[in-house]
């Protein structure tokens, strides 16, 4: 990964010089807040119906919820790339 | 359960344990480096590991066979309070995502061994690294000593463990086997033996997991059934306590202690000196944040192996041991051969966990007491001597507290263990983020922290146990039952937030922070991220 060009005496963290809440940062971190808020809220999900394939509600939607939170980090890594690449890219020029 | 030896299973069982034991001596020849005589080498696997290995060494290291047998066990005695582990591992990934990556940053700038050397590096204070080192050693040890807890379990199922007039020595010998190897090839090669070992274990647990969760509905008559056959399990009552076993769906009044049982157990889980040792080994800072999004793959089999205890209930196995539920289940349900497989599985899943933990241990010893407190001039070879030395010692601890004493001791600490672990949080993550702590505030909200969480696990007592009967208490103040660990934790940072407006009120001396900002975010490649190692660990720069 190319070396962030900064002057030798600033440390070469482009967040220190940039606005530190953006736009895109704010859905990163609704991305990984939202797991924390659904599996917390226990009272939204303890409850056996609606049942799928036999399997109590209270299993299969903490189950879902795995690869919703997946999904979730997933698009978050992905949108941090971005981000990262942005500033980057912003301080070369 | 079925008389005598199952030799099938066995014959299967000692099929893959000769094999990882092969690949086990084999792994210290696996990407060698140049220098093998230094800590990062023996003890980090020369901080080398890709996406993939490390994906492996993590699964392999956080879900260990004591989890397996465990949770499904936890299932099989209670219903749904178990199944709290889901939310647990869903939660930790999104968590580790957010620091994670600085302290790999940090570590590989400054060549930080333990999350010990960055405390002590980041607070300018021994004494709150010792601190963190000591309860990471004290949370991990019983952390091993349940991991043979696991073994023994499936020896007893295969009719190997003897039967209570067979002499200790023969009926211990199995164990002493399996842990004599672990010991030696953990010696020899260092972290790589468990990070190859680590392939061995996923495969035969995904396959396992696998077909348990197909074959075994189907001979029970699908999951309506085995949770119809559960829900009236749960139902009767227990003439020791009388309540209902279990239940399929917490009650409102449990709640509480399930969330809070997810979340003090997600912040405590990357505290551990073992998840730290595999997520130091990784190549580069990208190598952990892609992690966090492919590790969520164990935690679905995770549910999915959750599912076994119900199936437990569903085809009757009756154990008084609730840890046997699961071996016994595949006994009973399986062909010989594949019970074999499956008990390998458990086996090896308890290997590999085992080894990077004692690894874990020696370098906090070796890196946080024997060179800050004994010999600060520790050459690098002499590091890596000591701690392939402390690691035997971990392990042979471990034996003794296993064959000594009642397996109940094990789980105690082990539940201590988390408790005390969670208080290393606020140094630990806390400093990644920020340095406005005061280094004695922070010391101090350890200390309040343990002491409380101790206390308060001492005074849980159940239907079998005066003391430490579970890890849950009512939260003061809020007058729900609530995670102790989760409460003494946000004590210690009530504690540490309070001590630091004093501390700085009265300008008590801060501590040199030998980190910049810029540490936080270097990846591999970066300048000075490996030619700015100290002396110490330069010599594996690769």
């Amino acid at each position: 990964m190319p070396e962030a060009p900064n002057a030798p005496s600033s440390p070469s963290s482009p967040e220190v010089r940039e606005p530190v809440v953006t736009p895109l940062r704010a859905v990163i971190a609704l991305c990984l807040v939202a797991p924390f808020v659904a599996m917390l809220w226990v009272g939204s999900y303890a409850k056996a119906d609606p049942a799928f394939l036999g399997m109590p509600f209270f299993y299969w939607y903490q189950m879902l919820w795995v690869l919703l939170s997946t999904a979730l980090t997933m698009v978050a890594y992905k949108l941090w790339q971005r981000d990262q690449r942005a500033r980057r890219g912003g301080a070369g020029k | 359960m079925k008389d005598g030896v199952n030799g099938v299973a066995l014959a299967v069982f000692i099929f893959f344990f000769l094999a990882v034991t092969v690949m086990g001596f084999l792994a210290s020849r696996w990407r060698r480096a140049e220098n093998e005589h230094s800590l990062d080498e023996w003890g980090l696997g020369g901080r080398s590991f890709g996406t993939w290995v490390t994906w492996f060494l993590l699964g392999g290291d956080l879900y260990t066979a004591y989890t397996f047998v465990a949770v499904p066990a936890a299932i099989y005695a209670a219903g749904a309070a178990g199944f709290f582990a889901v939310p647990y591992t869903i939660l930790v990934y999104p968590l580790i995502f957010t620091f994670l990556p600085r302290l790999w940053s940090v570590s590989h700038r400054h060549g930080y061994v333990t999350t010990s050397d960055f405390v002590r590096g980041r607070w300018g204070s021994k004494g709150l690294s010792l601190a963190v080192a000591l309860t990471g050693i004290l949370a991990t040890m019983p952390y091993i000593a349940l991991q043979l807890v696991g073994i023994q379990a499936v020896l007893d199922v295969m009719g190997v463990g003897g039967g209570e007039n067979t002499n200790w020595f023969i009926k211990d010998l199995p164990l002493l086997i399996a842990f004599g190897v672990l010991a030696a090839y953990t010696y020899s090669s260092g972290l790589r033996a468990p990070a190859l070992i680590a392939f061995v274990k996923d495969t035969l647990i995904y396959i396992v997991i696998a077909v348990a969760i197909i074959y075994i509905p189907i001979k029970l008559g699908g999951f309506d059934d085995i949770f119809a056959k559960a829900s009236d399990a749960y139902a009767q009552i227990n003439p020791a306590t009388d309540k209902p076993r279990g239940a399929l769906v917490p009650a409102e009044a449990s709640q509480w202690t399930y969330a809070t049982l997810a979340l003090g157990s997600a912040l405590a889980l990357f505290m551990y000196p073992h998840s730290i040792t595999a997520t130091l080994s990784s190549r580069s800072r990208e190598v952990i944040r892609r992690n966090t999004t492919i590790l969520p793959l164990y935690s679905l089999m995770l549910g999915l192996l959750a599912l076994l205890g119900f199936m437990a209930i569903a085809a009757g196995v009756k154990v008084t041991n609730g840890q046997l539920a699961i071996p016994q289940l595949f006994e009973n349900m399986f062909p010989d051969w594949f019970a074999g497989v499956a008990f390998a599985a458990i086996g090896i899943g308890a290997l590999v966990p085992a080894a990077i933990m004692s690894i874990a241990a020696a370098n906090l010893f070796t890196r946080n007491i024997y060179k800050d407190f004994i010999k600060p001039d520790a050459t690098p070879a002499q590091e890596t001597r000591v701690s392939k030395l402390v690691s035997l010692l971990v392990k042979v601890g471990a034996l003794v507290f296993v064959l000594t004493m009642d397996k109940t001791v094990a789980i105690n600490f082990q539940l201590l263990g988390g408790i005390w672990i969670l208080q290393t949080f606020p140094a630990l993550v806390g400093g990644l983020f920020t340095r406005w702590f005061h280094r004695w505030a922070l010391l101090a909200g350890w200390a309040v922290g343990m002491v409380y969480g101790t206390a308060a696990a001492y005074g849980v007592a159940s239907p079998t146990q005066k003391h430490f009967g579970g890890s849950s208490a009512e939260i003061p103040g809020i007058g729900e039952i609530g995670y102790i660990g989760l409460t003494a934790f946000v004590l210690n940072l009530v504690v540490t937030v309070v001590l630091t407006f004093v501390l700085k009120a009265v300008k008590a001396p801060e501590g040199i922070d030998e980190t910049k900002p810029g540490d936080y975010t270097a990846d591999a490649g970066d300048a000075g991220v490996s030619v700015e190692l100290p002396p110490a660990t330069a010599g594996s720069a690769h």
